[in-house]
This record gives C-alpha cells, structure tokens and sequence, in this order.
C-alpha cells in the first residue's frame, strides 16, 4: 500500500494534533534522559502510562502485524509518528528494547506461541523487556558470555550474572545470551538465546548508581534459576546469530522496529539558543566568531544525519558502500550529541560549573546532566571503537583487529 | 535564520540515476588510476578524442536550454558526472566549459548566447577568467581594469588560475569598469593579443594558465549584461562550489578505495596493517565525512538555485567536502609508510588533488563564516 504525499500531510497534521492535545505536562520531577536511565518508580510509571497511552491511540507498532495488537499500516506513517515524536520532545517510549529489538526479532523469528506471548504486552507496555548481554567480564567481546545455562531435562538451570542490564528493576522478560556448551572450539558455538521471565525464583537485581548520581542500569544475578526450554528462540548452539541479528535491529541497521524514540536527544537549535543567552565580555555568545564557527558545524553536522538518512533511502546514491550509512548512524549520533553536549556547557562560562540542584544552573543543570547522559549511547549497544571496528570490517572489508 | 526542524528531502530523479551509471563507467574506463600519470605526463592538455566523446553523449549542454542545442536539464545533472570524474582524477574542461556556458546563461545578451551556446554544447571549450594574483576568494575584488575606448574596451591586469585557457574557444573574464564589476567575452581572435603562461599548479591533472591582458582591446559588444554582473558572479561562485564539492567527493570515494587496498595487503609484525586500529578507525572516519559530504552534495545539487537555502546548501556541501578529501588524502600518504611519500603512490595525486578543490572558492572556514552569517 502505498500513500500519496496529501495523505501522509493529512495524517502528519493529525499526529501533530493528538500529540499537542496529549502530550503529558511536566511532571515536577526530573524525567529520565532515555530508557538506559530509568531509575525511580513514580519515573517509571509515568513513561508506562505515557506509552500505553500512545498505543491506544493507534500511533505504536503502526506496521506490525494485526493478528499480534499492531494496525498492519505502512511503515511510512509510523516514520510519521515517531518523527513527530521527536520534534514535540514527547518523553521517550519506555520499552524500547521490546519495542524495537526483543520485538521485531520474535516477530522476524518466533514461534507462534511467542508471537502471541510476547508481543501484545511489548506495545501496550504491560510487559517491559530488559537485555542480559553484557557481563562484568564481557562487555565488548560479548561473544565470550559465560553465564551457565545447564540442560536438566526439559529446562535450563541458569548460573551467573549479567550487568548494566537497563530497566531490569521493572522487567518481566529478557532477553539473554547464554552459554550452553562448555569447552567448544571456537566461542560463538557455545551459546545459545533465551526469552526469559524475571520474575522467577534464583534471579536478583541489583540498582547500580550512574555517574549522575541517580539510578538507572542494574546488575543481574542467577543463581541455580530454572527455566523452560521452550524459552529458547533460535536453535541451542545458535545463540550469536540471533544476538548478532538483535544487535542489527538495536543499532536501527535493519527495519521492523514498532516505532517510537528512545531517548531525548539535544538539537542544535537549542545551543544555538543557549548561546544568545550566554555572555562573553558583556555581548552575546553567538556574537563570538569562534563559537559562531562551532555552531555551524554542529548545524551542519546535525543536517548531515538528516541528509544521511534521506539518501540513504536512494538506492542509486548507494552503490559502492550500500551498508555504510544504517551501519554508522548510531556511532555518527550518539558521538554528536555528547560533542554537542559538552560544547553546550563551555558555552556557560563559570557557571558551567554548577549542576543540577542549584538555581544558578543553566536551565536547571540540564546540560550538565544531558552530557553525562549521552555516554549511555556511546558506550551502550557497542562502544564508539568497537562501532569503528565493525564499519571498518562490514562496510570497508579490513581486516580484523 | 535556518529551521532546523524542517525535513529534508534529496531529490534525485531517473536523468540523474542514469547520467550517474554512465559517467561512472565511462570515468573507469577513460581515466583508469593506473594512467594518471601519462595523463599528467602527456604534452596535451588534455585528450581530444575522450572530449570529443563527451561532446557527443551530450555532457557539455546537459545544463543548457534545449533552445541553444542543449538538455535542458540543470546542475544537478551535471554533478553526477563531475563526481565520477573527480573520483579517477579526470583532467578535462568539462567544468570550466560548464561554468563559461553558465556565465553565459546568466548575464550573457541574446547575441552572446545565440552565438557561443550552440558551439559550447558541440564541444568548444570555455576557460573562466575570474581570479587574481592577489588570490582573494571575494570575486568582486578587481584589480583587472577594462577602459572605454569609444566601441573597444582595453584591458589591463593579469588573471590567474584560467584552467585550460589554451585550448579555449572562448573565455570569460571579469573586470572593473568604471568602478564596478563586469564580465567580458574574450574570443580567439582577442585571446591571440593576450600573453598565456602555463601555471606550475599543485594539482598536476589541471592544466592552468594566467592570462595577461594588457594591451588587449575588445568591441564592446563584447561586454556580458552589465545589470547582471553581480547575479551572474554570485550564480557562478556557487555552481564553481558545488562542481568542486561534486570533484571532492569523488576524489575522497577515490582516496578511500587506495589506502583500504593497502591496509588490506601490506604486513608487519606478521599482521595487516588494516587491523590495527591506528590505521582502522582514522579510515572509517574518513569515510563517515564522506557520506556526510556526499549527501550535502546532493541535497545542494536539488536546491541548487534556490535562493538563501541554495546558498547554504552549496557552501555547506564545499565547505564538508573540502575537509573530507584533505583529511582523507592526508591519512592516505601517512598510512602508506615510506611508499607514501612517494610520486608512486597515488595518495599524493589526491592530496594534490584535495589542496587544489578546497582553496578554488573558497576553503571550509571561509564558507562556515559565511555560514554563520546566513544562519545566525
Ligand atoms: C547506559 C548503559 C546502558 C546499558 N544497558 C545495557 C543493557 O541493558 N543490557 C546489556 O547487556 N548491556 C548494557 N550495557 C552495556 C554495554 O553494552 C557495554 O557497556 C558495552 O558493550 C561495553 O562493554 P564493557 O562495559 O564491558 O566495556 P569494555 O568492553 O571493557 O570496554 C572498555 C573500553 O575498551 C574499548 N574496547 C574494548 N574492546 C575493544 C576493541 N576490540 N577494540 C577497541 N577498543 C575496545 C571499549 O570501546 C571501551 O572504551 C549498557 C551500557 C550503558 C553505558
């Protein structure tokens, strides 16, 4: 089905709408930054209400199939949402590692069972998704996991413990990488996938502090917790495909994600915004010729992601290096934003200096928080270096480091 | 003030998805890597039957109104066969002769357009005449002078940087008269008066003259639209920008394929070098300001022309550009070791290749400043 240019107006001018009658009013708390820092319950609460909320409205998995609670609409009018998202600064959808990696993998490669499990609870926000990945001795080469999940008969005893796992306090699912087969040749081989319940006997989740001083991510232990082999998705063995395969969806390198952002991301417009305020020798900033050479490059920086992503949609202006823009938005962004960040605060003069909590802050200290924030993306989902090794290796064919 | 919030789309249509394809190859098989130095070497300033060539596909008049024996199609056509051009090193008039034909379009009278268009579509080359000795990027500072003479106009003054001036049929140059800017047609007749010296440019694929004007006379009807001059210098500047941004961008996909080829065959301590991340990641950076770049070239090249957002478009994709070929051309040399530093290795040809599209109209700095004042 494809749409003419008045019907997608029509419907932006419809999403504009709802989300400008709709969108919640300020909490009077701080709002986490993304779904990696989600650290109290009255903040969480909130971002399920608000999500279930865009749900019902019909403006969440627009493309996903409607047996499952999606609407089976074109992709191109969930575009439109989250788009519209992203430019009213709506707080984020909560379950984003259901929205838009745990569900297009069980969609893309499920059982019908888990189809019908999983994915209702994934939209409407009743079940929230966490990631067991990482562990405190594996994070980047993920591929060494060593979590123990032993086969006793029809189940699966798990044994160790997963780290940084975001929203694990509110999760009732995983997903998790485990190593079912010691002593194989060759590391991969040994693991397998699972989607897993949280709320089972054996498994305890930790609150870590972050270094804004507030709550967020959460270490995972498992000790001796059994679950149902009919948990496995992928064959037992295969588990670094399927995460390999999530990781696509995570890094938006591949489609079928239910829409919806993630995190709140700065815009150029506000530091240049930030930068008519700020003083230099009494003027203001934007009148200093260095900071007017920053703040171009920022603007152009920031229309290069735009840019990027409508070529990339031109398959003729995609030839040579086909995956090299989905395979690097992530590292582009996420490395923007914290640059953009941090040139926000030496913007502030001494007042830079201040943070959240005092009423000589900028903007209440939001600055300072959004720059520590944004390491949550450079480090989270595959660090900024090991980004450049895969583009490096994927997109330009060099050899491995 | 730019709205950040507006979405931006690229158009690029089936006349340049095709135009695209065919310059590509065409560029492969008439500019191969491995010939860039006989073409450098070679006594001519460029290769006639290739141009003639080129003539016939019809690239010189893609640009031109199909009234004067062109396409009628418009710049951003011509960019998707400047970029192929630039990414083999192509040494051709294809840009300067774009540029004359449109000063011409611009500012030319209807005598000047009838007369010259046609020949340009069939091959006659057009050398552009707008920098000088002092090197300033602003092209309304003049020191060139024209003076009335009852129905001549004697020049004086010198002009730098008129690539393929010897083989041109005609040039276009800009001067003072009576204190404000103006453009001039030089035929053959009048360019056999002017003295040509063939320039040592730093980058070698180019073949690049100064012409000296002094005791040249010309009939006044020689003169281009006096009331469009400064339009047509502006009109100019920016096709100039994007067909350098266009060259850049090519030369950067050019750059790229030579030094991931090397990483991915040269070892030491038993290992290739590609997989140490020194050489890695500065690559992979390389190429992520390439796709940036390329995708300001080709948003410029759809809104070329159109006004404040054209301009900020065009001095973006230059300014982006520029940066992508030196930084990525500079590492080139670096990572090829010994072998890079020398004539050999074609790393040099780029880096060559990056100073001259990034100082011709202006360098990165200069368009972010001009940037700043267009958006801020
Ligand atoms: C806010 C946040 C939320 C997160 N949420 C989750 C989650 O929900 N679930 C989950 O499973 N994980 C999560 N993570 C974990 C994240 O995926 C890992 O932190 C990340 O993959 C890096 O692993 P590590 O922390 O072990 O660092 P290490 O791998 O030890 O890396 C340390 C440093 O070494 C560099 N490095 C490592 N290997 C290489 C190499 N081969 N080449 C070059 N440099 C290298 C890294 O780039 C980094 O700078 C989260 C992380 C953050 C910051």
């Amino acid at each position: 089905m494809s749409l003419t240019k008045q019907e997608l107006d029509e419907f932006r001018e419809e999403v504009r709408a709802w989300f400008e009658e709709n969108k919640p009013a300020d909490p009077g708390f701080l709002l986490p930054l993304s779904f990696m820092e989600v650290g109290t319950d009255e903040q969480f609460y909130f971002l399920r209400d608000w999500q279930r909320k865009v749900y019902e409205a019909g403006y969440l998995g627009m493309a996903w199939p409607k047996e499952y609670g999606g609407h089976g609409k074109p992709q191109a009018l969930q575009d439109i949402v989250t788009r519209e998202m992203i430019r009213q600064k709506v707080p984020f959808m909560t379950n984003t590692i259901g929205l838009n990696w745990a569900g297009p993998l069980i969609l893309n490669m499920g059982s019908e069972e888990q189809k019908k499990a999983y994915i209702p609870g994934i939209l409407s926000a009743e079940d929230i998704w966490c990631q067991g990945f990482s562990e405190p001795d594996h994070g980047s080469d993920l591929g060494n996991a060593q979590l123990k999940a032993t086969r006793d008969g029809n189940e699966f005893v798990l044994n160790g413990s997963k780290i940084w796992t975001s929203l694990g306090r509110h999760a009732k699912y995983m997903i998790l990488l485990a190593r079912t087969k010691q002593n194989t040749n060759n590391k991969y081989e040994g693991l397998s996938f699972f989607l897993i319940p949280m709320r089972i006997p054996g498994i305890e989740v930790v609150p870590i502090r972050k270094l804004t001083g507030e709550y967020g991510f959460n270490q995972t232990f498992f000790t001796d917790a059994r679950i149902s082999e009919s948990c496995l998705i992928g064959k037992e063995g295969e588990g670094w495909q399927v995460a390999m395969a999530t990781l696509a969806f995570e890094r938006g390198a591949v489609g079928g994600q239910a829409g919806g952002h993630a995190m709140m991301s700065r815009e150029v417009a506000e530091v240049v915004a930030l930068a008519r305020t700020a003083q230099r020798g009494g003027r203001p900033a934007i009148e200093d010729p260095t900071i007017r050479d920053r703040l171009v490059q920022f603007v152009m920086e920031e229309r290069s992601m735009m840019l990027n992503s409508a070529r990339s949609r031109i398959k003729a202006l995609n030839v040579d290096r086909p995956f090299s823009i989905p395979m690097s938005s992530k590292l582009v962004g996420s490395e923007y934003q914290r640059r953009m960040n941090q040139f926000a605060l030496s913007l502030q003069g001494a007042n830079a200096a201040y943070y959240v909590g005092d009423d000589l802050a900028y903007e209440r200290g939001q600055w300072q928080r959004s720059y520590f924030n944004a390491f949550s993306a450079t480090i989270g989902g595959g660090t900024s270096e090991i980004q450049h090794n895969i583009i490096g290796e994927r997109v330009l064919g060099l050899p491995k480091s | 003030m730019l709205d950040t919030n507006k979405k931006l789309t690229i158009t690029f249509g089936e006349e340049q998805e095709q135009l695209l394809d065919i310059a590509t190859s065409f560029a492969r098989d008439k500019f191969p890597m491995d010939k860039a130095r006989a073409r450098i070497a070679a006594a001519e300033d460029f290769d006639r039957a290739v141009w003639d060539e080129m003539a016939s596909l019809g690239w010189l008049g893609i640009a031109v109104p199909e009234e004067f024996g062109g396409s009628g199609l418009g710049l951003a056509e011509v960019v998707t066969i400047a970029e192929p051009l630039g990414r083999n090193l192509a040494g051709t008039p294809f840009v300067s002769t774009t540029l004359v034909a449109q000063a011409l379009l611009k500012a030319g009278t209807a005598a000047q357009k009838q007369e010259w268009l046609p020949k340009i579509c069939e091959g006659t080359i057009g050398a552009l005449a707008i920098v000088e000795p002092h090197g300033d990027w602003n092209l309304a500072h003049l020191d060139v002078k024209a003076t009335e003479a009852g129905d001549t106009l004697a020049l004086s003054g010198t002009k730098t940087f008129v690539t393929d001036a010897a083989s041109a049929g005609l040039v276009i140059i800009s001067v003072s008269l009576g204190g404000g800017p103006a453009l001039v047609l030089l035929d053959k007749a009048a360019l056999g008066k002017a003295s040509l010296e063939k320039e040592i440019v730093i980058d070698e694929t180019r073949r690049s003259y100064r012409l000296k004007l002094d005791g040249v006379t010309v009939p006044r009807a020689n003169l281009l639209d006096q009331a469009q001059t400064a339009a047509a210098l502006k009109h100019i500047d920016e096709a100039a920008c994007l067909l350098l941004a266009a060259e850049a961008c090519g030369g950067t996909s050019g750059v790229i394929d030579v030094v991931v080829e090397y990483l991915k065959t040269r070892k030491q301590f038993d290992r290739y070098i590609g997989s140490y991340q020194a050489l890695k990641h500065p690559t992979v950076d390389a190429l992520l300001a390439l796709e940036a770049a390329r995708s300001h070239l080709y948003f410029a090249a759809g809104v070329f022309g159109q006004g404040e957002e054209g301009e900020i478009a065009v001095r973006m994709a230059k300014a982006l550009s520029s940066d992508a070929l030196a930084f990525a051309s500079d590492r080139a040399i670096q990572f090829h070791g010994g072998f890079g530093f020398t004539y050999d290795c074609d790393a040099q040809l780029f880096r060559r290749r990056g100073v001259w599209c990034e100082v011709q109209h202006g360098d990165a700095a200069y368009h972010r400043r001009k940037l700043a004042d267009l958006i801020f």
